[in-house]
């Protein structure tokens, strides 16, 4: 004879399923995009997402597209990071060396208060521009979780680098440095 | 005289800021922190003991309830700089009516149902299953009742 579950037992089966379905789903939303570096192992160039932000001075939006013919470092930070406060020098420096040479070094502050980003660009005198994110929006785009995070977009807008945590003067010579001395 | 008015002005200035703090529409760290969020953490802001974020955070608080800001006030400032989504209370958020009536309806609908189900499943098989799993069992108890109750013309 067939044995037929009790609804008691279908509906406790169901609630797991459930539960174990909702668990699941949260886990894949939450997986960060790493689109960008599984295309840069395959050998290839994703294109940057598309990012329009105020500036952090003030007066009016800037977008990635603004920047198209130019070799971008795109540094998401904040003035609570810590490692961040390592970084800066040097991608102000480097921001010195590429402004002649068709490059920027473009920060994006996320999750911060104005007022302290403000004073961190003060102390340690950064002359790159500045771009804020206060909703932290551009997070879920570029598969950011957590700061430091620096992409490297070349001249045509497709990201040429990542670097998830500080970048270093050897990042930055060799993954910068040689899309500054040719076209592409 | 003389000496008399310099006394009274040093009383004035001093109770100035006696008077200036009795008007201060005083709030707290502790009444503001379970009702905003620490956006890098997704928690509220009192359960992220250790992030930085959220230190910079109570710092910017405390600096407005220095400042003599309300609690409402201190609120929209925080979310002026990390957006609506700092809020941790529905119906703080302006712009979406519907959806903090949403959030208090979805799940006490969802809980509603599910326990309507449940009871619903429970009732089902205390009537109709232990009668379909014995067979002639409790079907079988009511016709000899009704043989016997006719029997002695009860």
């Amino acid at each position: 004879m067939r044995r037929v579950l009790s609804p008691v037992s279908i509906a406790v089966i169901c609630a797991v399923v459930a539960v174990v379905a909702l668990l699941a789903y949260g886990l894949a939303a939450n997986e960060p995009d790493r689109q960008a570096e599984e295309s840069l192992s395959r050998g290839a160039r994703e294109p940057a997402p598309a990012l329009e932000l105020p500036r952090l001075s003030g007066g009016g939006t800037e977008s990635l597209e603004d920047y198209r013919g130019r070799v971008v470092v795109l540094n998401f930070w904040a003035s609570w990071c810590e490692p961040c406060r390592e970084e800066s020098p040097l991608l102000d420096r480097w921001h010195e060396r590429m402004k002649g040479r068709g490059g920027t070094v473009v920060g994006v502050d996320s999750l911060d208060i104005v007022s302290d980003a403000r004073d961190f660009i003060s102390e340690y005198e950064l002359s790159y521009p500045m771009l804020r994110d206060g909703e932290g929006d551009s997070r879920e785009s570029f598969g950011i979780v957590g700061f430091p995070e620096t992409f490297v977009i070349d001249r045509r807008g497709r990201i040429a680098a990542v670097r998830r945590g500080p970048v270093d003067a050897a990042f930055m010579r060799s993954q910068v440095a040689p899309l500054l001395g040719r076209g592409a | 005289m003389k000496r008399a008015a310099v006394l009274a002005t040093v009383l004035t200035l001093l109770a100035a800021p006696a008077t200036a703090t009795a008007q201060c529409p005083r709030t707290s760290l502790g009444d503001i922190e379970d009702e905003v969020m620490c956006p890098v953490c997704g928690t509220p802001l009192g359960l992220a003991t250790d992030a930085p974020q959220a230190e910079r955070e109570r710092a910017y608080i405390e600096r407005l309830i220095a400042d003599c800001r309300s609690k409402d006030e201190i609120k929209a400032a925080l979310a002026a700089q990390f957006g609506d989504a700092v809020l941790a209370l529905p119906g703080d958020a302006e712009d979406d009516d519907l959806g903090d009536v949403l959030v208090y309806l979805v799940p006490a609908l969802g809980i509603a149902l599910a326990a309507a189900g449940i009871a619903f499943a429970v009732v089902r098989w205390r009537v109709g299953g232990p009668r379909e799993r014995r067979p002639g069992g409790a079907g079988e108890a009511e016709r000899r009742l009704e043989a016997d109750m006719e029997r002695y013309e009860l």
